[in-house]
């Protein structure tokens, strides 16, 4: 159905925007700091695979572990140094993992080994493929799905479009904005090699409107021989997610439970998609990506190019650091990122952002009663009712949440919770529902799971 | 490197501007209006049993509930919205006893905020239409000076109270019922006809409804339901028993704006999913239409309302909404 009342999605939410801090900050690039902290696994699927010592030098854009498996990518050194330790580190999504920290050499030119740059023309769908999942490519809107499986739909699927993802709906985020500000012929170099790799004839950029110049420098910059649009979005949350951004796009919804390529499409964000224009520009593989410091608590926010590994407390530092009323620090958007307590969390291939709140974002809010308002129903962009859910997800009754009321298409973003009047933590207390959920199907006998809705429910919005 | 201590919290880390209290306070506001207009209209007597219901559900709420609730307003709703369905002259001590069955059993009961099934005005209400019939439809005439109380007010708890007979009006619904003389439609929709204190003013009360509408802190399905339904279905029985009220009588008489816009739209009470609104309202509009026809009272709105009330529950579970990706909007 073609929607008549502008390029939107039903339902959804309006946070404050707060992009005007970073919004037309130039990208700069972070010197390299004294110690870079790199997990193995900073992608949705299987941890890569150590290759390195302790004691060991790498070279800037060393192989220093191995993708292991097809839902794995492979883990770079962004800078050259001396592999200090390879143990627990603290790891933006709260946990510890296993992560490989590097001494940066001080006086080094930091410059790569000389590589061969793939030429791009005449290159099989499977070279392409196999030189994107080489260089390490995830999705960079944040769920870090490691970009090569998407490029490798099943031949029983025909995919008619690609979509390129330059909605950045999370409020403060500038990452993308910057990105098609300042290289949009990178970005459509990338849909060129993607076009070729998925045989596709069409693609089309969503760009929602609070990003005028994007849009501007996108359209200037399409190549003549290249079928690609440019779409202006409705400034709305969550216009980032795949499911909204198709729904939007094409008119169709991807069936509950399927991916995008069901309804013939591949998402890639625009971040992803330039650094695969890299790859096939200078042979680097992804070692370092744009991060927006942004937020009231940060001295000068800013748009940076940071070497994946670099710590919290180094990026703020060049910044200018935190104000002292800083009062809460989340990795990625405000709506669906983490909060860090630890200065030494590294960015990772998948952070999108560093905002610094304070006070009067975070303060601690009461909560109340549902009085069942209805204001989740009309939020929630798939349709749930996190009202119900809530309810039955306080009486720990998470089956009835699966079975009747479709717990697994929730994505978390969070919009139930953003206006809920009572400020009952329902996102929260959905994702706890799922791993509740999670663990009582591993301790199940029989494990029924399907390996799709896997990537289904790891969507993310960017 | 040091590390200062941060707020943890889970996402979204930030939060929209509304709260319970203020949605409840901002419908306490837009309900001002109205009482303003029952004075005009009641003098004295109107802020005498307003301020009665009001402070009994509060107090009621302080010292039965669990206290931490009482800021949040919604006592304060349903005491207001209590005063405003009774009559001008009640005696005090009634619509006191009236405030306190409306928190205590319409939502105390039940545990609280959220979890009432029934509106606790309606059900304060009915428990006082069975307790006080007669006080309950003693109405006012609308003659005499502004400043009288237009009953005994202040008639001491279980003496009778002290009738005088020349103040003893009727309300549009009741004479068309059983004296079958009509109301001109403008009195009905300024309010200056016999009734409750909060119902006469249809005007008022759809501007403040509007209001709260535009703020989405009440539903305009549900009034908006109620109204096609009853304007509908009573122009039909208009067309083929001329004898019966039309659309428009049956729209600005009696309860049926107050109830419409501000009892049936209680959140707590009402369908929350969209579909289920309008089942909801439906429902409401054709039980006010039987009754107010074909029942023993001149007036059904209450009724109705409560009737709903109980099968929401029901609606919610059967309008479930539809999942993104499912039924026949999901591509193949």
């Amino acid at each position: 159905m073609l929607n008549l009342f502008g390029h939107t999605f039903r339902h959804g939410v309006h946070p404050p925007e707060s992009k005007g801090l970073t919004e037309h900050v130039p990208i700069r690039r972070m010197p390299f700091p004294k110690r870079i902290a790199l997990p193995l696994r900073q992608h949705a699927g299987k941890p890569a695979k150590c290759l390195v010592r302790k004691g060991d030098r790498v070279e800037r854009g060393d192989k220093i572990a191995e993708a292991d498996g097809y839902v794995s990518v492979p883990i770079h050194a962004s800078a050259a140094g001396t592999v200090a330790e390879i143990g627990w580190w603290p790891h933006p999504d709260g946990s510890m993992v296993e992560t490989v920290v590097i001494d940066v050499e001080h006086y080094s030119p930091q410059i790569p080994r000389p590589r061969m740059v793939p030429d791009w023309h005449g290159l099989t769908p499977d070279q392409v493929r196999a030189a994107v999942q080489e260089g390490g490519v995830v999705g960079l809107g944040g769920a870090a799905f490691p970009t090569h499986v998407k490029l490798a739909p099943p031949e029983e699927l025909p995919i008619e479009w690609l979509l390129v993802n330059g909605a950045e709906c999370e409020p403060y985020l500038t990452t993308d904005h910057r990105t098609m500000v300042e290289y949009p012929e990178r970005v459509h170099f990338g849909i060129r090699i993607m076009m070729q790799c998925l045989g596709v004839k069409r693609a089309v950029i969503g760009v929602e409107m609070n990003k005028p110049d994007a849009i501007e420098a996108l359209q200037r910059t399409i190549p003549a021989d290249l079928d690609v649009t440019v779409r202006g979005l409705t400034v709305k949350y969550p216009q980032g997610a795949e499911k909204m951004l198709i729904n939007v796009v094409t008119g169709r919804e991807v069936p509950s439970g399927k991916l995008p390529m069901h309804v013939g499409t591949v998402v890639q964000n625009v971040g992803s998609i330039a650094t695969i224009a890299e790859i096939f520009e200078t042979g680097l593989p992804l070692i370092e990506r744009v991060v927006t410091v942004t937020g009231p608590g940060v001295r000068r926010p800013s748009n940076l190019i940071v070497p994946v590994g670099a710590m919290l407390g180094d990026v703020l530092d060049f910044c200018g650091g935190i104000t002292d009323d800083a009062e809460e620090i989340v990795f990625g958007g405000p709506m669906m990122g983490s909060s860090q307590p630890d200065m030494r969390t590294p960015i990772t291939k998948g952070t999108t952002g560093v905002v610094v709140l304070t006070a009067s974002e975070v303060k601690p809010k009461k909560t109340y009663p549902c009085i069942k308002c209805g204001h989740c129903l009309d939020a929630c962009p798939v349709f749930l009712n996190p009202s119900q859910l809530g309810l039955l997800a306080q009486a720990g009754r998470y089956d009835e949440m699966q079975t009747r009321y479709h717990l697994q298409d929730c994505m978390l973003c969070g919009s139930c919770s953003y206006v809920c009047p009572s400020n009952i933590p329902l996102s929260q207390m959905f994702a706890l529902s799922k791993s509740a959920l999670r663990k009582q199907a591993a301790a199940a006998p029989p494990p029924p799971p399907k390996t799709e809705d896997e990537g289904a429910e790891g969507a993310k919005v960017a | 490197m040091e590390t200062p201590r941060f707020e943890l919290t889970a996402s979204p880390h930030i939060k929209g501007p509304d709260s319970t209290p203020r949605i409840m306070w901002t419908v306490v506001g837009s309900l001002v209006p109205v009482i303003l207009a029952s004075v005009w209209y009641f003098g004295p007597s109107a802020v005498l049993v307003i301020a009665t219901t009001t402070a009994s559900c509060v107090l009621t709420e302080r010292f039965l509930g669990h206290g931490r609730t009482l800021r949040d307003g919604s006592a304060t709703i349903t005491g207001i919205l209590l005063g405003l369905t009774l009559p001008a002259g009640l005696p005090l001590w009634m619509a006191f006893i009236g405030g306190v069955f409306a928190i205590g059993l319409g939502k105390l009961i039940f545990g609280g905020l959220g979890q009432n099934v029934f509106n606790p005005a309606l059900l304060g209400r009915a428990f006082m239409q069975a307790a006080f019939p007669q006080a309950l439809t003693t109405w006012p005439d609308l003659g005499g000076p502004w400043w009288a109380l237009r009953g005994d007010n202040l008639a001491l708890p279980f003496m009778t109270p002290h009738v005088v007979s020349s103040m003893t009006g009727a309300t549009p619904l009741g004479l068309m019922k059983f004296e079958s003389t009509h109301t001109a439609l403008a009195k009905l929709i300024f309010g200056s006809t016999g009734g409750s204190l909060g119902e006469t003013a249809s005007l008022v009360i759809l501007v403040c409804g509007g209001y709260l509408a535009l703020k989405k802190y009440l539903d305009w399905r549900i009034p908006v339901s109620i109204f096609i339904t009853v304007a509908a279905l009573s122009q039909i029985i208009h067309i083929f028993m001329p004898g019966e009220p039309d659309a428009l009588f049956m729209l600005f008489s009696g309860g049926l704006m107050l109830g419409a816009v501000f009892m049936a739209t209680d959140m707590v009470t009402s369908p929350t999913t969209t579909k289920g609104a309008w089942i909801y309202g439906a429902g409401i509009g054709a039980l006010v239409v039987v009754i107010r026809l074909w029942g023993g009272l001149p007036e059904g709105v209450m009724y109705a309302i409560l009737l709903m009330n109980s099968l929401v529950p029901f609606i919610n579970r059967a309008t479930q909404p539809r999942l993104f990706g499912t039924g026949k909007e999901a591509a193949a």
